[in-house]
């Protein structure tokens, strides 16, 4: 059962939530509870969920935090989830200076989730449904054994990253599609003619080679109808759950677990935002409203903390600050638009300040529109990238170790985003499910410059195999050469194929 | 309290324990660990417990960062949350491979578990226990040396405050004789090892670095698993070429000499040692013999059986014999036992041929359960 807040503390959230307000934030109903440091560390385990369906990967989190704990290597401070009402944990051991900077910082979390657009398709209500699914979940395990639906779910979780995280957004084709039309066969292939009177001009009036042509393109429709799924399907989990042999069991748990790990999209696709937008806000707040004079040095210490960088580490935290102060800072000065795009006086640049104030307006406007890759898109300028001293680093073979590879605007950008881009996660879909005509799964890796680490893609595929129980197969290309790996329940193969 | 979370994480104990299990052999090859005791704690590599993904290859990848730095300075990784945010941390965790710690105790456990070992029943029904004394409790009479000034104190304390002669301003405590405490004694039964291992190693010019290595840490294991079995162990150390000798566990295990072997020169010691200092009904005894089996002459071996089956054996638990190949060996001597000590339940014979034969010899070894 949920403690009640200490009066104290309860006292501090309503005078946190009055400051938020008068700032414009709006936010969700809070409510938050008080954890010790075990129950901290397991709630963080959940992903913020006080209930989970069982599953050792949750006991190995809990483990990593707990040493981390116990070693003071770090400790959570806080934690909030996306839910209406919004619940958040408080650490009982933190001071009382901690509490009211994770309020604030919360209260900005909170504001996030009502507002930006990614979070308008979550459920509100996840809270109760993950308890729904761990309940379940449990049942199958009574029912069918531990050991048999574990081990299913781990086979899930293996491919949990392959969804499409723009599906909230976009209709794309069906992956069942309904009742169509019987392709026809190859022999069936008419190609129709236009007459001729006389017999001897039919060869001008339908000319071979046209006709032939008009085989083809009709073979090739045919072939096409045949093809499935229709179009490449995006959503691997999903083309699995669907159309893998799979009990009624199997399909219900691959539900549930597609149902999870799209609500954790959004926040993948707004961390640097959300997080960003947090910082900003609890240090607006404790700055301006909250803080007693006698906590300046314990609010700077955490704040410092919480935006410190370390060398090849990006902190979205610290980005995400830096980027909403900017653009605060440009429209407030009317550092924008083409007069200042096109202004190539460095003196003038410098100097630019057009008394607009529009910079609070705007970076509401930022929260609630944008995704990280389009925020890094359109705010992340050469000045901003010079000033923050960016790098973009990679491996050195010869050297065998990270380097810091340039701090050339375009590449920094470019790396930039690309590790966001898909949620940093590889474009993988399904291009054939009746490869070979032998019922076989063909998977194709749309390569992007980065090449898949392959010592994980072979489990991957097992685990996929296990799903399918056909032989599955995935397009790929490491070091510029393209390959087909396959797995056929014994073993793998590796083919090289040429361009 | 109990956590929910406590089932999920013993489930994860459970699945690196099972890793723990699949590669004991390799654990058990290398020599890293035998310098641990009883219920220290070691660390073991296990193959990473992970959940596999398509995934971007770390070095190929890259990344952005942020900091001082020129093109061509070396990037330090170092991997540390800067905050726990939004609990979404768990996906950059350890990448390849995992130390876990695990007492000795617990390895051999899974040790006695893989290889199926039986429990060994301890022979002697009188456990040998000793009387000691532990100051441990406390007392309202005693001898003023062991007065307890501090148990005292806070009972003159409690009795002043309670009859309101204390006064804070002038805080003077004052015992009375029923104030005084005194530290008292128990007595308490500490075990006394009960049972006995002799290791005896052949240290003749045939016996390489390899071979002692093999030896060292057999008998490092076997060791642990006894003294899981029985509160103290009692270890002795005979090394022979053509002479036997006692010596220490240091010596026992860099030694090396050169010269014949006259195997029976170590059983005699052996025996005598047994003879003299552990009766056979109390003690639980295991000698072991390590050699490459290339033995003196024919006489000896026949001396050596001789006296394996009239003073040793009817008074051991169980004799062992390991044969390490070498290159220069025979190996004869194995099969001389063999033939010989037909029918002799108390033998356990042994080749090891190589690191990777140890695990197959503590099997050999230790599957009886004597």
């Amino acid at each position: 059962m949920p403690k009640q807040l200490p009066g104290e503390l309860l006292k501090l959230q309503l005078r946190v939530e009055e400051a938020a307000r008068s700032y414009g934030l709006s936010f969700f109903q809070t409510c938050y509870e008080v954890l010790d440091y075990d129950e901290i560390n397991m709630v963080a385990s959940y992903m913020g969920f006080p209930v989970r369906y069982p599953h050792w990967k949750w006991g190995m989190e809990y483990e990593r935090l707990s040493k981390n704990y116990e070693y003071g290597m770090g400790k959570i401070y806080e934690l909030v989830i996306n839910n209406d009402p919004c619940y958040a944990y408080l650490l009982e051991s933190n001071s009382y200076v901690d509490q009211k900077l994770v309020m604030c910082h919360v209260t900005g979390h909170n504001d996030f989730f009502k507002n930006n657009f990614a979070f308008a398709h979550t459920n509100r209500k996840m809270m109760d449904e993950m308890a729904n699914h761990a309940t379940r979940i449990r049942r199958y395990m009574d029912w069918y054994g531990v050991d048999k639906v574990e081990s299913f779910i781990d086979r899930v979780l293996s491919i949990d990253n392959l969804i499409d995280c723009h599906a909230a957004f976009i209709k794309r084709g069906k992956i069942v599609d309904e009742e169509e039309e019987e392709p026809k066969g190859e022999g069936q292939v008419q190609v129709s003619r236009l007459p001729a009177d006389k017999e001897y001009m039919d060869r001008y009036v339908n000319p071979d080679d046209f006709i032939e042509l008009q085989k083809q393109k009709l073979k090739a429709k045919a072939e096409k109808a045949r093809k499935f799924p229709k179009e490449p399907a995006r959503d691997v989990m999903k083309f699995l759950m669907m159309h893998a042999p799979l009990v009624r069991w199997q399909r219900d748990v691959m539900d549930m677990l597609w149902k999870e790990a799209h609500y954790f999209v959004p926040q993948a696709m707004t961390k640097i935002m959300n997080e960003g937008w947090a910082s900003y806000w609890h240090a607006k707040l404790m700055t301006e409203k909250v803080m007693e004079s006698s906590e300046v040095i314990d609010f700077a210490d955490r704040h410092s903390g919480v935006v410190s960088m370390q060398p090849g580490q990006l902190n979205p935290y610290k980005l995400g600050i830096e980027l909403y102060r900017d653009i605060e800072d440009r429209w407030n000065k009317g550092r924008f638009g083409s007069d200042w795009d096109n202004c190539t006086s460095m003196a003038e640049r410098r100097n630019w300040d057009k008394q607009l104030g529009r910079g609070r307006e705007k970076i509401f406007q930022v929260r609630k529109l944008y995704s990280d890759v389009m925020f890094i898109d359109e705010f992340f300028t050469l000045e901003f990238c010079k000033q923050q001293g960016f790098f973009a680093y990679g491996y050195d073979k010869k050297r065998q170790e990270f380097i810091i590879e340039s701090k050339d605007f375009r590449e920094v950008k470019n790396k930039l985003l690309q590790s966001l881009t898909n949620l940093g996660q590889p474009n993988i879909r399904v291009t054939d499910g009746n490869f070979e005509n032998r019922a076989e799964l063909l998977l194709e890796h749309k390569h992007e410059g980065v090449d898949l680490d392959m010592q994980y893609s072979k489990e991957t595929l097992k685990n996929i195999y296990a799903i399918w129980t056909r032989p599955v197969h995935i397009l790929s290309s490491l070091e510029d050469r393209c390959f087909c790996l396959s797995f056929d329940g014994e073993s793998f193969k590796e083919k090289l194929i040429s361009k | 309290m109990s956590l929910r979370i406590h089932n999920d994480h013993n489930r994860f104990k459970d699945i690196v324990r099972g890793r723990i299990k699949q590669n004991l052999k390799e654990y058990i090859k290398k020599g890293e660990f035998i310098t641990k005791q009883g219920n220290e704690k070691i660390a073991v590599p296990i193959p990473s417990v992970d959940l596999p993904q398509f995934r971007y290859g770390s070095k190929s990848q890259g990344g952005v960062g942020q900091g001082p730095g020129k093109a061509g300075d070396s990037v330090s990784q170092n991997p540390g949350d800067g905050e726990g945010g939004q609990g979404q941390a768990s996906s950059d965790s350890a990448e390849h491979g995992l130390d876990v710690e695990v007492t000795l105790q617990e390895l051999a456990d899974m040790l006695g578990e893989e290889l199926l070992l039986p429990r060994i029943e301890p022979r002697g029904s009188q456990r040998l226990k000793v009387k000691r004394i532990r100051y441990s409790g406390v007392h309202s009479v005693g001898p003023e040396a062991l007065r307890h000034f501090k148990h005292t104190f806070k009972n003159a304390l409690r009795r002043q405050i309670a009859t309101g002669t204390y006064d804070p301003s002038d805080p003077i405590i004052v015992p009375i004789r029923s104030d005084l405490r005194y530290r008292s004694f128990k007595v308490i039964d500490k075990p006394q090892s009960n049972a006995l291992i002799v290791y005896m190693m052949d240290v003749s010019g045939s016996m390489g670095e390899e071979q002692k290595e093999i030896v060292r840490i057999e008998s490092f294991w076997i060791d642990t698993w006894l003294r899981r079995h029985y509160d103290g162990i009692d270890s002795r150390y005979i090394i022979h070429d053509a002479m036997a000798k006692e010596v220490d566990r240091d010596i026992f295990f860099h030694t090396r000499e050169s010269g014949g072997t006259m195997i029976s020169s170590a059983y005699r010691l052996c025996a005598d040692i047994i003879d003299k200092e552990y009766p056979a009904d109390e003690w639980n005894i295991y000698p072991f013999h390590f050699s490459d089996g290339d033995n003196w002459s024919v006489d000896d071996t026949r001396l050596c059986v001789g006296i394996l089956r009239d003073r040793i054996l009817p008074k051991v638990n169980q004799f062992s014999y390991g044969q390490v190949e070498s290159p220069y060996g025979s190996g004869q001597f194995i099969k001389d036992l063999r033939e010989q000590l037909q029918g002799q339940s108390k033998v356990a014979l042994s080749e090891i041929k190589d690191k990777d034969g140890i695990y197959k010899s503590i099997k050999d070894f230790l599957s009886e359960g004597r």
